[in-house]
């Protein structure tokens, strides 16, 4: 079992395009449903294509697709973090606090990733080595970051950040920094999952850890070291959150972490580990940021949009299960 | 072998509420009187009912996320038949806890039908149902229940807070049921290793929906409780609640992989969290800083009792 699903599945058919669509079966759909979103609610509010909104669907919510670029890595490999959103938020805060205290910009940027590394690879220690469950693990993680920031800020907002330091509302030939890292990141880390030997043992690893060792991956160490990089994209994702406001409220974005894996998962990750792209995990960032504003040209109360996401996991994962049962 | 590792677990865990209770008794003399613990009873009923049939979900080696959304759904479905609807008070408690049933199969639908594991089937009905209760209630509160409704989360019976009675009947029941009957073996048998409890003509599906479905029930149950102790529904109701209970089942020695557990287990976990809690916060320690407290707790008991069965069992 390991095996068919550690590679991506090819079908009979010998046609490229039959082949490709079969390979990344998930993520053309979630690219059609994206497209027909945009026709459709475009057609019914014209404001729902205009740039302004394109922009915040893009680079507002850019930050979700790279958090959920390392959650797909972490996934792959059979594991699952649910303190990210914590995380996130901590990261957010060390960045601001560092900006306004007059540390210099490179360092208030590169700090709070070091730092999210930091964290995600104890988990890692945890996981790998202690053998304590990763849920098990990031649920108490996520109470002691969580707890420990209110408790450390008292949910206080940080101001006057300095315009140097807001690199979310930079701009590269017209185009909003945060979708740059998104596009890129993905880009890169999507090279890295297919063609690099450590890309491939994630997938060794998630598919059969036992079978892993036995071709001479050292599990362990990978295991932390994936943490380690789930880490540094949540470190980015944090600093373009941090970012693309005045200002930061030193708070856990409520449901973030949710969000983050709604993305991995609804983009073709497979819970089960093994299989998945981080192409897809992007593409559904998108959409279920795309489907929020949606709900608001549409008229739809945005207190929806929580049932929206559960359901969106819950077709994705029953759809998936029935594929597996269908392949074999 | 199970019992030894089971027994040095209780040992630790033992060892840890004495530490803690004789630490925080030091910091308050307020943490040893009777109305402090009947109050903290009072407080800790809802975690604990559902840590009840949590205990049942993780011994089959499953995780149930979405019990604080159904807290909050159940909530909120309260004040809707109520006050919206306009049904009698005991007719829309009947029914909230009945959706909280329905809520809870369709948790164990999805994962025995469709074989979606419980972690992820749970964290999307935990969004689909804290969803609902958002989507319902569209953030307006219920308020204005009759006086006779808060004798269940404000009232005493016996000069023990109501719900304090309800907390320890089920426990026991939850106790006799997981110990004494074939239900209870089949629950462990499961954990332990599934396929050989099917084989061995242990109907697993079955078992599952009704454990799924009672996690659901109780956290209505739980709902109706709270609404009843806060005089109000809000939709963000039992927001987090599946940490609180799950830290208190996997504390009291129930095994995260399954196979392992015990309701009294459960308990002494639930009354660590508890003291934990408010002797902290006695002790001048804010609300937040105790979840950081209880974060590093269910991580260094799951690491202390990882260590010594590694140890002891080689």
């Amino acid at each position: 079992m390991s095996l068919d699903i550690a590679a991506p599945r090819r079908s009979a058919s010998t046609g490229i395009f039959a082949r490709t669509i079969s390979t990344y079966g998930q993520e053309f759909i979630i690219l059609a449903a994206i497209v027909a979103l945009f026709v459709v609610v475009g057609l019914i509010a014209p404001r729902f294509v205009s740039q302004t909104n394109l922009t915040s669907i893009f680079s507002g919510n850019a930050y979700i697709a790279v958090a959920a670029i390392g959650m797909s890595m972490v996934i792959i490999s059979g594991h699952i973090d649910v303190s990210v959103g914590s995380l996130i938020g901590v990261l957010a805060t060390i960045a601001g606090t560092l900006a306004v205290n007059g540390y210099p910009i490179w360092f208030a940027w590169c700090a709070p990733i070091a730092v999210g590394m930091v964290i995600t690879s104890l988990i890692g220690v945890l996981v790998a080595y202690v053998r304590i469950p990763s849920i098990v693990v990031t649920l108490g993680m996520l109470s002691i970051l969580k707890g420990g920031l209110i408790s450390v800020t008292g949910g206080a907002w940080i101001t006057n950040l300095p315009p140097d330091f807001l690199i979310a509302q930079f701009r590269l030939f017209g185009v909003p920094s945060p979708v740059w890292f998104m596009l890129g990141l993905t880009l890169v880390a999507a090279i890295f999952m297919r063609y690099t030997a450590f890309g491939r043992s994630i997938y060794a690893i998630g598919g059969n850890a036992e079978a892993a060792r036995v071709a001479g991956i050292r599990v362990e160490r990978q295991t932390v070291a994936i943490f380690a990089i789930h880490g540094f994209f949540a470190g980015i994702a944090a600093i373009l959150f941090a970012t693309q406001l005045q200002v930061i409220q030193s708070t856990v974005p409520a449901g973030l972490e949710l969000t983050v894996i709604t993305a991995s998962v609804v983009g073709g990750v497979s819970i089960l580990g093994g299989t998945g792209t981080v192409v897809g995990s992007t593409l559904a960032a998108i959409l279920f940021a795309a489907i929020g504003s949606s709900l608001i040209f549409l008229n739809v109360s945005a207190y929806w949009l929580r049932s929206v996401q559960g359901l969106l996991i819950l077709a994705t994962v029953l759809a998936d299960m029935a594929r597996r049962r269908g392949v074999k | 072998m199970t019992l030894r590792s089971f027994l040095r677990h209780e040992a630790v865990l033992g060892l840890m509420l004495v530490i803690v209770l004789f630490l925080l008794a030091q910091q308050s003399d307020k943490f040893f009187t009777t109305a402090n613990i009947l109050n903290q009873g009072r407080l800790m009923t809802e975690v604990g009912l559902i840590a009840l049939p949590m205990t049942f979900v993780i011994i089959t080696g499953g995780i149930d996320l979405s019990v604080g959304s159904i807290l909050g759904l159940c909530a909120i479905l309260l004040g809707v038949f109520w006050h919206n609807l306009g049904l009698p008070l005991p007719v829309a408690m009947v029914l909230a806890i009945v959706v909280g049933g329905i809520a809870g199969l369709v948790n164990g639908l999805i994962i025995t039908r469709f074989k979606v594991p419980p972690l992820i089937a749970t964290l999307a009905t935990l969004a689909l149902y804290r969803g609902l209760a958002e989507g319902i209630s569209q953030a307006r509160s219920v308020r204005g229940y009759p006086d006779w409704f808060f004798v269940l989360g404000q009232g005493e019976v016996l000069g023990v807070p109501t719900q304090l009675w309800i907390l320890v009947i089920f426990a026991i029941i939850a106790a006799a049921i997981l110990g004494l009957t074939t239900f209870g073996r089949a629950t462990y048998a499961v954990g332990a290793n599934e396929t050989a409890a099917r084989f061995s003509g242990i109907n697993v599906d079955r078992t599952k929906l009704l454990i799924y479905t009672g996690a659901g029930l109780i956290s209505g149950l739980a709902a109706v409780i709270f609404v009843s102790r806060v005089s109000t529904t809000r939709s963000d109701m039992g927001t987090g609640v599946e940490l609180d209970v799950i830290t208190a089942v996997v504390l009291g020695g129930t095994s995260i992989f399954g196979g392992r557990g015990t309701i009294i287990g459960t308990a002494v976990g639930l009354i660590l969290v508890q003291a934990l809690k408010n002797g902290l916060a006695l002790s001048g320690v804010k609300g937040d800083g105790t979840i950081v407290v209880i974060g590093l707790v269910l991580i260094l008991a799951i690491l202390a009792t990882n260590l010594f069965s590694r140890n002891g069992d080689g």
